[in-house]
């Protein structure tokens, strides 16, 4: 599966996808590779702040549990409660499946994350 | 880090599932497959067609001589002196308290030949404390043969009409707990009808230098009726949906046989058998704790080592949890007091801070159909 262009990455195997000085944010098609059959995903409620690295959430396959960490800082404006019920999109589509709308109030911090070329060659 | 996988023991197919992409974990020493195709796929693969495992790190301990069934009645559990030759039976190898060294199958290969096979992780111990515990019994020698013998199991409804296309042996007359020689896929192999997948199969005894042509000839001639290859990971929620124990998570030295509910595979006439003291005393006095199996009725997975709650009081432990894909539920194994037992029951399980509503129910969770 290709890593979309348009996003940035970490190196724990999240994604954001910027627009403004939003960002929706999930897990690598890599990280759901390795986590197997995703079965739960605990989300944070709108509003939570949160430092850069910080866990805002833990997704829980089959196999284990992992932590989710914020690419960014910044605050919950929105939490995809659809993923509750269908976790396992998160396996069938992951650059697809956000699970949170964060909103940046350190912007700055975007331009150190990986791009996807940067992403692709960490997890070759 | 490359030093501990060095060190990894691999089986016989270890190449064979690395080139068929498997995703390979340390697993008792052993560099083991986890998974091929996925959990999910290849469990369902076992409940509705077939599913091939290679259980290779399993180990073989051979007890031999005039008195081997006096030395096999000593060390183990169950009662030996029921099997017919051709013909096998869960039991335990129990510590002087009635915990669990490890837990295994005993099969009677002829009247004064028995075979263990034992956990993988064991081995070592198994044997030695077999080698020591049987001295009193007399004539009787024990081998590890753990590395003469390649272990494959076919599991699932398609089963046999898969394996049947490879050998002359009769398969329908091999009833649940029997086993036979003969040839499969024109390897000398013991075909054993068993398996730790709650489901009908087999498991095959090879030579390690033919286990990949039996295990090819095995995918293919299965691959009409959808088999797939499986991992320690299907292995894993197959046997916890049919309520098997799984030795060093539900059961070990720290739980009797009889808190773990398998007081079935004690003789309890037989004369004397380490541990025999202890579990009579307990069975007489009664259990203070028992395994319970359990379904989540709210989201989440109890795992192994997670606390019981009832109200604010810390009563017991899981052992083994997991998300079954075949039943879709949250399941799970553990230690309850005994007077909080009963199916229906409810407990709460701290998951990760969040205390999570759990119900009793009865095991197994999955039962095929006659």
């Amino acid at each position: 599966m290709a890593y979309p262009a348009g996003f940035k990455y970490t190196k724990d195997h999240e994604w954001i996808d910027l627009s403004g000085d939003r960002g929706k944010v999930g897990i690598t098609d890599y990280a759901q590779q390795q986590l197997g059959d995703v079965v739960y995903v605990e989300l944070p409620e709108v509003g939570a702040k949160l430092k850069q690295g910080q866990s805002f959430g833990t997704i829980e396959s089959v196999k284990a549990v992992s932590e989710l960490y914020s690419p960014v800082t910044g605050e919950i404006v929105e939490v995809n409660t659809a993923l509750k019920d269908k976790p396992e999109t998160i396996n069938s589509d992951p650059h697809a499946s956000w699970m949170v709308i964060i909103k940046l109030t350190q912007p700055a911090e975007a331009g150190a994350l990986l791009d996807a070329t940067q992403y692709q060659d960490l997890v070759k | 880090m490359e030093q501990t996988i060095a060190a990894l023991k691999k089986t016989p197919l270890n190449a064979r599932h690395r080139a068929s992409g498997a995703r390979m974990v340390p697993f008792a020493g052993w560099d083991m497959p986890v998974e091929y195709s996925g959990i999910t796929a290849e469990h369902l693969a076992v409940r509705e067609r077939a599913g091939l495992f290679d259980v290779s790190h399993m180990g073989e301990i051979e007890i031999a001589g005039k008195d081997a069934l006096a030395a096999v009645q000593r060390i183990s559990s169950n009662d030996a002196s029921r099997l017919a030759v051709g013909q096998a039976q869960y039991s335990g190898l129990l510590t002087p308290e009635g915990t669990f060294v490890d837990d295994l199958l005993v099969y009677r290969q002829g009247p004064s030949h028995f075979m263990l096979v034992v956990n993988a992780g064991n081995i070592a111990a198994d044997y030695a404390w077999i080698a020591d515990g049987i001295k009193p019994a007399g004539d009787a020698v024990a081998v590890d043969a753990s590395s003469r013998y390649a272990l494959i199991a076919i599991q699932g409804p398609a089963a046999q009409a898969i394996l049947q296309t490879l050998t002359a042996i009769d398969l329908a007359s091999i009833k649940y707990y029997w086993f036979t020689h003969g040839e499969v896929a024109n390897v000398r192999a013991t075909v054993s009808r068993t398996g730790y997948t709650g489901e009908d199969g087999f498991e095959i005894f090879v030579p390690p230098q033919s286990a990949d042509k039996v295990w090819l000839a095995l995918m293919q001639a299965g691959e009409a009726q959808g088999i797939l290859p499986c991992g320690l990971g299907a292995r894993d929620t197959l046997r916890l949906e049919a309520g098997m124990r799984l030795h060093g998570n539900d059961i070990d030295t720290t739980t009797t046989a009889l808190e773990a509910d398998l007081g079935w595979i004690v003789g309890w006439k037989k004369e004397d058998f380490t541990g025999a003291a202890a579990l009579r005393a307990q069975k007489a006095a009664g259990v203070t704790r028992k395994i319970v199996g359990f379904e989540m009725l709210e989201r989440g997975i109890a795992r192994h080592g997670y606390d019981a709650y009832i109200g604010d009081e810390k009563v017991g432990v899981v052992t083994s949890g997991t998300q079954t894909p075949y039943l879709k539920k949250s399941i799970g194994m553990g230690y309850l007091p005994a007077e909080h037992t009963t199916a229906g029951g409810e407990f709460d399980v701290d998951i990760r801070g969040r205390r999570t509503r759990a119900r009793i129910v009865a095991m197994p969770f999955y039962k095929r159909k006659a």
